[in-house]
């Protein structure tokens, strides 16, 4: 015990030995990733271009496997016989068409609060496939409307705020395109993005809040899944399919947003920067 | 594999124009979503390369 003792005294007079804090501080900066030099986008468009390929293959290969899950694997629904296969597309894409747009907010909104340059442009580049994904959902929900309710389409509460989402992305975008200086432009879209963010919540919960023809959630966390296995399992590998692709595409947007506003500078003008 | 053949799976219980149009709609609007990427890319780089030029020229 006295050896132990006599050890942790060692160590106190060790440590009290140890030069001040403000001395050691650089020792260890060499360690620490520095978040903010990717802020800039010279110095993320190659980051981007090394993602993209990884992406994209990661979407091709649990595409594959989704579908081959959901159309050869996944049982036929008893009460809505094959009509719900169109559930591994849409739940996918109505996920994602919410998910991306609260990306779009926190990116806007942290351009509008930083100025940083590459979070407006961020914000730009999730913008196009927001709005792809979220015409999708209401496509492939009509499609799966039409032979379980009899109508391609009601004004029902989810329906209705996912409509107001693909506007509220399409305000985006046009707003954005119709101010001509690229800055101001990322300032009145942060704004209409971040007043919009409260429409998610309302889609996301539109199904509890009022009643809908919609039915209610598939997945939630606080109970057991409503679904067989291999169903939930092909519509979880679709949505990380339909990830992995928006990512690929997002960043590969984002690197031709930055070669377009970044086209005067030195570092794009150098050669071999661009590839 | 719950399919006994090719055509049920086409098929799809009676749903086909259903589920192949969700299906298909949804994989022609990625590709194109891709093909408008690539021409942006290309249409981005090609403006630069006339830059590079006009400054290799000054």
């Amino acid at each position: 015990m006295r050896r132990y003792a006599g050890f942790f005294l060692n160590a106190n007079d060790v440590s009290n030995m140890t030069p001040p804090t403000s001395q050691a501080a650089p020792f260890r900066t060499p360690g620490r990733i520095r978040w903010l030099g990717y802020a800039s986008p010279q110095a993320f468009y190659p980051v981007a271009g090394r993602l993209i390929p990884w992406c994209a293959g990661a979407a091709v290969a649990l595409a594959a496997a989704g579908l081959a899950i959901g159309f050869l694997l996944a049982p036929t629904d008893h009460q809505q016989g094959d009509a719900y296969r169109i559930i591994f597309v849409h739940v996918p894409a109505a996920w994602l068409s919410m998910l991306i747009y609260v990306a779009m907010a926190f990116w806007a909104g942290l351009g509008l609060v930083l100025n940083t340059r590459l979070s407006a442009m961020m914000a730009r580049a999730l913008a196009p496939t927001g709005a792809l994904f979220t015409f999708l959902a209401l496509w492939t929900g009509a499609l799966w409307g039409r032979p379980t309710w009899g109508a391609w389409w009601v004004w029902d509460a989810r329906l209705t705020s996912e409509l107001l989402l693909l506007f509220l992305y399409v305000g985006f975008m046009a707003l954005q395109s119709a101010i001509d200086d690229p800055v101001r432009g990322d300032r009145a879209g942060a704004v209409v993005a971040l007043v919009g963010v409260i429409n998610v919540p309302v889609i996301y919960f539109s199904v509890q809040w009022w009643n809908t023809l919609h039915q209610g959630a598939s997945v939630s966390l606080r109970a057991a899944p409503s679904m067989a296995a291999t169903m939930l399992t092909g519509m979880l590998v679709m949505t990380l399919a339909l990830w992995a692709y928006a990512i690929a595409v997002v960043l590969a947007r984002l690197r031709c947003i930055i070669l377009e506003r970044e086209r005067g500078a030195a570092w794009v003008l150098a050669p071999g920067a661009r590839s | 594999m719950i399919w006994q053949t090719w055509s049920d799976f086409i098929a799809m219980g009676g749903y086909a124009l259903y589920v192949w149009g969700a299906v298909g709609t949804t994989a022609a609007a990625l590709a194109l979503e891709v093909a408008a990427l690539r021409a942006r890319r290309r249409a981005a780089l090609d403006d630069i390369d006339v830059i590079v030029r006009m400054k290799g020229r000054v």
